[in-house]
């Protein structure tokens, strides 16, 4: 049971690697787990969760007015794209980094884009990492250790 | 020749019919056989044996000589009697015929005469009975005798029978008488006529006989039929035949192609025929066998002008005479180059085959052997791979329970517990340090460093862990340069080695380092193996000499031999330069001339006034797990692995290491190596990360002496960790390193760590015992360095920054009073007035991000304060004086760059007055820290690290001119952090 959770567990973030989801910097993340602080990266990802939430809700906010603030924007999104790569969601940082080129040519319909596309890589980083959060939770409820990943090409 | 005469004598007297056998010899096959030869007419067998004989005369002989060995030689003789015999024989046999047919005929003529007696007696009886008795005539039958004996007779006639004479008549009637002499008349003209016949046979026998040829003409037939047989076999042979006298001077020579004349040879000898090699040797031979008296084979090679260079297999009999001497020898030659030829490459061919197998055969167990040593290696290296992970566990667990709360039993448990763990783990590290080298892994790095401080730190390590009452002392000459380049780290580990093996086996006196330059030795430049003959020893009279100096200066160099030839040279080499000029060489001027690239030759010798090294130990000494002998090995310990990497390290920096000893005399280690000269530069910058203290005291950076004494016994039980070393030396160099330990254990928390230091340095090296000293002292949150010294240079750096480190501990009065500009010079040394740790800020806005830097420095031991945008830095600078900056870039409020610019302004001005002007709202208003206080005493620039996501608006360019000092890249990992931390947080 506990071998078979941890086997799903490290397929799991392997496809997830694979998909390029997430980087290595999850990796890091992971490592930073210890005795002393046993959901770290829980921790991490719920608030990276709030903040993207939050931020997201202004960006939206902000485009949807009639006159743009751009300054506003991009400096929402250069949030987003900090805390995105702090926790190696690799595809929300590509996709804040995309948007920030639209952001700098001040052009609305493409900002509007990019952040639906945000959105979704958000919405896809969430429910991926929720699912691998719950698989770490099943794993240590079993009594077993979260595999390390140390392969994530 | 001879032979085939016997033969044919033999024969001739085994068969009646010789004649018919002798012509059988030459029968028609021989026609067939001459066919094949260059017979164009098989005719008459003598014609074409003429024809083929008379073509040349390739024997010539001397007929003279030929009779007188006829008449003389045994052989001869006994040929010549067989020849005879053999004519006898034939002879007798025709007189035994004729006997025969005498004797079949006296019979015949005996019974006609009893015929006619039985005829007269009748008739006597005829008279008797006439008158009186007649006697038979005796004359008459004499008579008889011999006319019947003359009688003809046939050798098979009808045999006579007793013809009984019927008479048909009546007795003694005269018809009867008639009839019976009819009778008689018949058969006495019957005799007669078989008389006749036997005469004309005889008649016919005698004329056959006086037809018979005379025994020398049959001979002489014999004779010339075997010479002209011998001819037909010889016609082309390469063979040639001979007769030597008993002068070895040739009587006869059969030779089908011949080169000289008959004078040229008949009555010479080899020698005086013939000149080249090989000839000597035939005409010795033959007189050997002249000598001996046996027939004798052998094989001769000539090398003559006459027919160059061949192989004659030569066959040499002696000739006897009838009274038993030698008077000559007979000789046959075969020539058989090509054969020999032939022969002798087979056997060369068979020879390199069976070279090659054999070197094969070698070969393959030479690659056995290797790849069995190669998975030993393997195998040794992974196991010791795998071994040293747990074990440094256990060690780094040790040291930790080692800083909780022990008994003082338990304390000292602890301390055996590393100290062995770090036993081991130095034996698995040479372990792994040795296969690296073998295998080629090991690289070497070329950095700048400073010789003399390398000597100063090796002693200083040395001295720090020192348990005996030992002197040392390091002497760097003045002509070698303050700063050479080289892979400092290894010959580091080198030194300390020796140093450490010079300790361990001298129980008092002293142990010394002394380093100068020498001239390139040829041998090393000529190949780099040092065991190869020096080429300059030509001048043997120096090596003497210098070696005697040597002695003289070094005590006495018994060497292994082998070992010794390298180091008398080595020694007369650095002599004669020294005894030249005491000055810097030519190279050492040249290397000033031109820094850039010149190489400079340093030797380094570690002596020991300890028990020494027998000399037959020696040549064993730098094998691997070898001690001096199985007792050493008892009594002091270790693996035996030490000098072989010495040596090993020594000779992948192209130097050589030797060794000179004097059982209970002490030891000399001595090695040279190429150092590239670099100039001479004053910028700490350049230096390597070992050499940072920045030494801006001329005195120091070429103080050359440096002497740890020992203390008094008394002192040394006395005290504990402080002053076992003292500095005499009058030349001052940093901060004396007992004074060091003094103030650095008076500010640790940890009472035990001089316990640790005295206690396990005693049997170990002072190398592992300095450096857990300094981890003692630092509880170095980087523990795990120690276990990984796989790369030793990290673990030397630590090494060497923990006896640095000490020195900002001592309070910045003391070092200011002692006038210590390392004290001084160092960078961000002054936040460590209360605490080891260094205080590091983050600046960061991003919350998450904040998060996850947080927890990584955590991990690394370091807790960090944070501020979230550059203003709130600026005003955590004003407060607080920090070891290092992290500095985000892009950040609200005030970006990174800004708060950089006004930190370096304040850090150069010691004003805030920027920062106040850039809208700063600033804490703490002048009570605490006034501009103006903060004037007085400028602060040191504080290294600040930009935190950059890579993009456009972050160029590194920017962070450098905003007065950064480096950047890590965004999101921040383990690796770029520790990295970051570790240059610019010395530990």
């Amino acid at each position: 049971m506990e071998v078979q959770l941890q086997r799903s567990y490290l397929e799991y973030s392997k496809a997830l690697f694979r998909e390029g989801v997430l980087d290595a910097q999850f990796v890091e993340l992971q490592m930073l787990r210890d005795e002393s602080n046993p959901d770290f990266v829980m921790e991490v990802v719920t608030l990276f969760f709030e903040d993207s939430q939050r931020i997201l809700n202004q960006l939206s906010n902000t485009l949807n007015e009639q006159s743009v603030d751009f300054k506003k924007v991009d400096a929402n999104v250069h949030q987003l794209k900090g805390s995105s790569s702090s926790i190696g969601a690799l595809r929300v940082r590509n996709a804040c980094i995309a948007f920030r080129s639209f952001c700098d040519a001040q052009n609305v319909e493409g900002c509007l884009r990019f952040l639906q596309q945000i959105k979704q890589e958000y919405l896809l980083v969430k429910n991926k990492l929720e699912a691998l959060l719950r698989l770490e939770q099943q794993i240590v409820a079993a009594g077993g250790v979260v595999p390390v990943l140390n392969d994530f090409s | 020749m001879v032979e085939e005469t016997m033969g044919c004598a033999i024969e001739t007297g085994e068969s009646e019919e010789m004649d018919i056998v002798l012509s059988s010899m030459w029968p028609e096959d021989m026609n067939e056989a001459g066919r094949q030869f260059n017979v164009e007419r098989p005719g008459v067998d003598k014609d074409m044996l003429e024809e083929v004989t008379i073509k040349r005369e390739p024997d010539i002989v001397d007929f003279k000589h030929l009779m007188e060995l006829a008449s003389y030689t045994e052989k001869g003789n006994w040929q010549l009697a067989n020849l005879v015999r053999n004519w006898e024989y034939k002879q007798e046999n025709a007189v035994r015929l004729l006997r025969e047919e005498l004797d079949t005929l006296s019979r015949q003529q005996r019974q006609a005469e009893l015929k006619k007696l039985e005829i007269l007696e009748e008739h006597r009886f005829e008279r008797d009975g006439y008158g009186g008795n007649k006697r038979p005539i005796s004359i008459l039958d004499e008579n008889l005798k011999y006319l019947y004996q003359d009688a003809p007779r046939r050798k098979r006639d009808t045999v006579f029978q007793d013809e009984k004479i019927s008479v048909d008549a009546e007795y003694d009637s005269v018809v009867y008488w008639k009839q019976h002499a009819m009778n008689l008349e018949k058969l006495l003209e019957a005799s007669i006529r078989r008389e006749q016949v036997l005469m004309g046979k005889l008649q016919e026998s005698i004329e056959k006989l006086e037809k018979q040829s005379t025994p020398v003409e049959e001979l002489s037939q014999v004779l010339n039929r075997a010479d002209n047989f011998l001819h037909f076999v010889l016609q082309n042979a390469p063979v040639v035949i001979g007769h030597q006298d008993k002068d070895l001077r040739y009587r006869f020579i059969f030779n089908h192609f011949p080169s000289l004349n008959e004078e040229d040879i008949i009555g010479k000898t080899d020698v005086e025929i013939f000149t080249g090699s090989g000839v000597k040797e035939s005409q010795d031979f033959k007189q050997e066998v002249l000598e001996r008296g046996l027939p004798a084979k052998r094989e001769i090679t000539f090398e003559t002008e006459l027919f160059g260079s061949k192989t004659f297999l030569i066959y040499v009999e002696p000739v006897f005479s009838k009274a038993g001497e030698t008077i000559g020898v007979n000789y046959m030659g075969m020539e058989v180059t090509d054969q020999v030829r032939k022969r002798e490459k087979m056997a060369k061919i068979r020879e390199e085959m069976a070279v090659q197998k054999a070197k094969e055969t070698e070969l393959n167990k030479t690659i056995h052997i290797t790849e069995e040593s190669m998975r030993a290696k393997e195998m040794l290296a992974t196991m010791s791979h795998e071994i040293r992970s747990p074990l440094s566990g256990v060690v780094s667990m040790a040291e930790i329970l080692s800083n909780t709360k022990l008994d003082k039993e338990q304390r000292q448990q602890v301390n055996v517990m590393m100290s062995s763990g770090d036993l081991v783990l130095r034996i698995i590290n040479d372990i792994l340090d040795l296969s690296k080298v073998e295998s080629g892994a090991m690289k070497l790095e070329a950095a700048k460093f400073r010789p003399r401080e390398v000597v100063k730190h090796v002693l200083q390590t040395a001295a720090a862990s020192l348990q005996k009452l030992l002197t040392l002392e390091g002497n760097v000459a003045d002509d070698v340069p303050v700063e050479v380049i080289g892979d400092v780290l290894r010959i580091r580990q080198i030194l300390t080695n020796l140093v450490s093996n010079a300790i361990k086996f001298t129980r008092e006196g002293k142990v010394g380092i002394k380093l100068y330059v020498v001239p390139e030795p040829h041998i090393l430049s000529n190949q780099k193996s040092w065991k190869a003959p020096a080429d300059q020893s030509s001048n043997s009279s120096n090596t003497r000499k210098d070696s005697s100096v040597s002695r003289s200066q070094r005590g006495s160099h018994g060497c292994h031999e082998e070992e010794g030839i390298g180091v008398k040279n080595e020694l007369k080499n650095m002599l004669n330069d020294q005894e030249r000029d005491g000055t810097p060489t030519e190279e050492e001027k040249a290397s000033h001339s031109n820094p850039q690239e010149s190489v400079v030759w340093i030797r380094c010798d570690v002596y020991d006034t300890g028990i020494g090294i027998p000399e037959h130990a020696i040549p064993t000494l730098f094998k691997k797990y070898t001690q001096a002998g199985a007792d050493t090995a008892r009594k002091y310990g270790g693996t035996g692995l030490g000098l072989a990497i010495c040596k090993q390290l020594v000779e992948l920096m192209g130097g050589q290491l030797t060794v000179s000893s004097v059982e209970d005399k002490g030891s000399t280690f001595m090695f040279i190596l190429p150092c590239k000269v670099s100039a001479v530069s004053d910028s700490s910058d350049e230096l390597s990360d070992m050499d940072n203290q920045e030494v801006s005291d001329d005195e120091d950076l070429h103080a050359g002496s440096f002497l740890f004494e020992p203390r008094t016994l008394g002192s040394l039980l006395s005290s504990q960790s402080s002053g076992r070393i003292q500095k005499l030396s009058p030349i001052t160099y940093g901060v004396d390193p007992t004074q060091n330990y003094d103030g650095l254990l008076e500010d640790s928390s940890s009472p035990s760590s001089s316990i640790t230091c005295q206690e396990m340095s005693s049997e170990e090296d002072a190398y592992l015992a300095a450096m857990d000293t300094s981890l003692e002292v630092n509880v170095s949150p980087n523990r795990s360095l120690n276990s990984d010294n796989l790369d030793s240079a990290e673990m030397n750096e630590q090494t060497h920054c923990c006896s640095e480190i000490s020195q900002p501990s001592i309070t910045q009065e003391r070092c200011q009073a002692e006038g210590s500009s390392e004290c001084s010079s160092r960078k961000n040394n002054e936040g460590q007035k209360a605490e080891v740790k260094p205080k590091i800020l983050l600046v960061e806005d991003n919350k998450i991000n904040v998060i996850v830097a947080k927890s990584m420095m955590k991990q690394l031991g370091h807790n960090i304060d944070i501020v979230n945008n550059g203003a709130e830095a600026v005003r955590a600078v004003q407060c607080k004086d920090y070891d290092l900056i992290l500095m985000d870039v892009c950040m609200p409020v005030m970006d990174g760059l800004q708060a950089t610019r006004l930190i370096r302004s304040f850090e150069e001005t010691g004003s805030w007055d920027d920062a106040v002007k850039a809208g700063v709202e600033l804490q703490l208003p002048p009570q605490h820290s006034s501009p103006k206080f903060q004037q007085e005493i400028p602060r040191k620039r504080t290294p600040i690290i930009a935190m950059t996501a890579n993009a456009l608006s972050e160029s590194a360019d920017d962070c450098f001119a905003n007065g950064m000092d480096s950047f890590v890249s965004k999101p921040v990992n383990f690796q770029n952090l520790k990295q970051c931390l570790q240059q610019y947080i010395p530990e």
